[in-house]
């Protein structure tokens, strides 16, 4: 049992209709995967599923072991001890993943605490949530401490909500279209950010997305959901330079257009 | 003369500082001109200031050579009709509670345009390839992309000189923007584009003109091509360099 | 995560829920019952019929009260009172709170913020107390004065669901494009805010409607609401209060009558929440 995250046959469903249909994939420690989908592919889904977070009135059937443990048919008592411990996850908009009213450090602090617990090793909370601070690059973190989420910019925010993931040492990082909210360049910033982070940590992270390019730049190897299945699946470089799937071909036909436009630049 | 021309033209909230400094455009007719710009940029506030919604707290800007003064019924209907605009949130923009055929023809109404409602409303739904039958509809039965269809055909309905599009492709999913892109391209054979948006990749699709905006200023403007082939501001390169590319990868 | 969550099946069609069924029953049979009594009740409602304080029995199907009046009359015609109070007192709240809030809605900041703060000042007398200082101030307790009352007390509060509603609508970019359209501000309240926010003012008005019953029942038995003989539900409870030990039916029943009529507003306003609403989705 060497993959982080290993999901066989997995199917959701929704009132009889399933969402999700025989989707198949294993992430290994330190592997980086990316979940290329668009609206309704069933990408959000499967990753809230590799989480035990499906919404009210979806199954799922098949099997997803997390770090080994059966997700599938599990109570969530069971399950909530791995999220935060084994994975953490990220999500595009970070206002809805932060507490208002409450200083950024102090939030940071509570996922250092609660980790510090769980491990029953003291630490200095203060000097790690500075640390984890300046290690997704916010500026002045002592200042920017005490700052609450609404006084800072998209791009701090995510920033923290990836301080407050790091601060669980997950062993498998989700991150769900964490970009797509961000300006250009602080999406180019963070995404550089977040591929340092997990190769140096040796996470594994699942990256979910519809921006080929954007996967790209978080990942080795996609996989390509569409209408719930799995359409094809390879290292970057292979699936974006010779996609065999009609679909695929079509999503990166439509990414090299928008690069055609700009390929003048080049 | 340029359709929309505006010369050093400021805009304040209150009495905050400048969101928009000397701002220095013309808007000519058959040229489809992209303006980019981040978060902070103030590309908001221009798009409001060319929709008429704001005006400026220094500066000029005329309509065909007129200034633009709500006080002047005339030159402000002339605007109202010659300018319309298509919105970011295709879920947003949509009265849910309005049919299909209300929202089309909502334009052609307050605007007392004199055309056949019916023909009018059935022959802009047809330029942006929805069924004639979307008109009994309801916006909610309809997905983003179908959606911002709808959007665009109330934007077309009146035939105006100047369809202003703020961000319109972003809430969309990839072959979904480019099929968005492909019907804007032969809308501009009509009607002239200004484009807002932070992605100068889709920007480039469409526009002969960029200006590109930073914190309210005007760093580059010119040809599209000569931008795009040699940017001479270190933004405009920054922002270059950050638009992912798939031929990184492959 | 929203882009995957799957289209809730839409209620294409009225969905009735049981409790929208029950409420507008209840609703219903005080309706009919107030309405029966313009033209036929059991008794002459001032006529003395049976012994004093009689209990239930088949000619009196509600007891008499302490002059020997029969109950069952009374309780029929305080529903009528009920309804009349109850549908004057939300007509008046409507036609200013929705006029204020509208106007507050599209106000400047300044404007708004001085209405905003009366309203909320407004909102801070109970309804009653309001009501009462109305009264008070009108030349007597009538029918009319008791409407009128508890339609100005309501609006208040009609006024500031109304401004916060229509606020959210203008905020919404199919606004904007009307604007840029040309359509006027009246153009806008017309088409746009006005039919996005009625059904949750529908779904207020009838949880006003309750209140209102309440503080009618509540003047009455002050004996600030309507004089006699209009026998309104309060004021049967006010006289049933001296003999409530000995004739405790006089009190219940009246009793029964209100909390019936309100808890059949209450499950009709849920209900109707649900059903005003066809094209009511929530976002994908």
């Amino acid at each position: 049992m060497t993959d982080l995250l290993a999901i066989d046959d997995l199917t959701i469903r929704h009132a009889g209709r399933p969402l999700v249909a025989g989707v198949s994939f294993a992430i290994a420690p330190g592997e980086r995967v990316g979940l290329i989908g668009e609206s309704g592919s069933g990408k959000s889904l499967t990753a809230l599923a590799a989480i035990g977070l499906l919404p009210e009135g979806m199954t799922a059937s098949g099997s997803i072991r997390l770090a080994g443990r059966q997700l599938v048919g599990a109570a969530d008592r069971d399950i909530v001890g791995l999220r935060g411990s084994v994975v953490a996850t990220i999500f595009q908009e970070p206002l809805t993943a932060l507490d208002p009213l409450m200083r950024i450090g102090n939030q940071i602090a509570e996922v250092v605490r609660r980790r510090a617990r769980r491990d029953g090793q003291p630490v200095d909370v203060q000097a790690e949530v500075l640390a984890l601070m300046a290690r997704v690059a916010l500026p002045e973190p002592r200042r920017l401490a005490r700052a609450y989420p609404h006084e800072m910019s998209g791009g701090q925010r995510q920033r923290a909500a990836i301080a407050m993931a790091l601060a669980c040492k997950p062993r498998l990082l989700i991150a769900d279209e964490p970009t797509t909210a961000l300006d250009v360049t602080t999406q180019a910033e963070v995404l550089r950010l977040l591929e340092a982070l997990v190769r140096e940590d040796g996470m594994g992270l699942l990256f979910i997305g519809h921006d080929l390019p954007v996967v790209g730049a978080a990942v080795d190897r996609v996989l390509v959901l569409r209408g719930g299945e799995l359409v094809e699946a390879g290292p970057v470089a292979e699936v974006f330079g010779r996609p065999r799937h009609p679909y695929t071909i079509g999503l990166v036909e439509a990414a090299r257009t928008f690069d055609r436009a700009i390929g003048a630049a080049l | 003369m340029s359709l929309i021309d505006l010369s050093a033209v400021s805009f304040a909230y209150g009495r905050g500082r400048n969101v928009l400094d000397g701002i220095d455009l013309k808007i000519e007719a058959g040229r489809n001109l992209g303006i980019v710009g981040e978060s902070g940029s103030g590309k908001t506030t221009i798009l409001r200031l060319l929709l008429g919604l704001a005006r400026p707290t220094a500066g000029r800007m005329t309509f065909r050579g007129e200034g633009l003064d709500p006080g002047n019924r005339a030159v402000m209907r002339g605007f109202r009709r010659a300018v319309q605009a298509v919105f970011q949130d295709p879920y947003s923009s949509l009265d849910p509670r309005q049919k299909v055929f209300d929202i089309v023809a909502e334009p052609l109404r307050s605007l007392k345009i004199d055309m056949d409602i019916d023909d009018a409303v059935a022959g802009a739904l047809a330029s942006v390839d929805l069924p004639p039958d979307a008109a009994r509809r309801y916006p909610h039965e309809f997905s983003g992309g179908q959606r911002q269809r709808i959007a665009i055909a109330r934007a077309i309905v009146s035939r105006p000189e100047l369809v202003l599009a703020d961000e319109v492709v972003s809430a969309l999913d990839l072959t979904t923007r480019i099929r968005i892109v492909d019907l804007l391209k032969t809308l501009s054979e009509r009607t002239t584009l200004v484009l807002v948006s932070h992605d100068i990749g889709f920007v480039a699709l469409l526009c002969h003109d960029l200006v590109i905006l930073e914190k309210g200023r005007i760093v580059e403007q010119g040809a599209a091509r000569d931008i795009l082939s040699a940017p001479q501001h270190p933004y405009t390169r920054r922002l270059l360099d950050s638009t992912p590319r798939l031929m990184d990868f492959a | 995560m929203t882009d995957d969550a799957p289209a809730l099946a839409q209620p294409s069609s009225l969905r009735l829920t049981p409790a929208f069924l029950i409420g507008a029953a209840l609703v219903g049979l005080h309706v009919v019952v107030g309405l029966m009594t313009l033209v036929w009740t059991p008794y002459d409602p001032t006529a003395m019929t049976g012994g004093r304080l009689a209990p239930p029995s088949l000619l009196h199907w509600a007891g008499t009260d302490r002059l020997g009046r029969d109950l069952f009359t009374e309780i029929m015609i305080g529903a009528r009172i009920a309804l009349a109070v109850g549908s004057g007192a939300v007509t008046i709240a409507a036609a200013i709170g929705v006029t204020v809030g509208l106007l507050a809605a599209f106000a400047s900041r300044a404007v708004d913020d001085v209405l905003a703060a009366t309203l909320d000042i407004l909102i801070a007398f109970p309804t009653l107390l309001l009501a009462m200082l109305i009264v008070a101030a009108s030349d007597g307790a009538s029918l009319g004065t008791a409407i009128l009352a508890i339609g100005v007390a309501a609006s208040a509060i009609v006024a500031r669901l109304t401004r916060i509603l229509a606020r959210r609508v203008l905020a919404m970019d199919y606004v904007t494009a009307a604007r840029v359209s040309g359509t006027s501000w009246l153009g806008i309240v017309r088409i746009h805010v006005l039919p996005n926010i009625w059904p949750t003012l529908v779904v207020n008005f009838a949880l006003q409607f309750g209140l209102a019953v309440i503080a009618e029942a509540s003047l009455s038995y002050l004996g600030l609401g309507a004089p006699p003989p209009n026998a309104s539900w309060g004021r049967l409870l006010q006289e049933a209060q001296a003999t409530v030990y000995t004739a405790p039916f006089g009190a219940v029943a009246p009793g029964l009558a209100l909390v019936s009529l309100v808890i059949g507003l209450n499950l009709f306003a849920d209900g109707l929440r649900d059903v005003a609403d066809p094209t009511r989705r929530r976002r994908g």
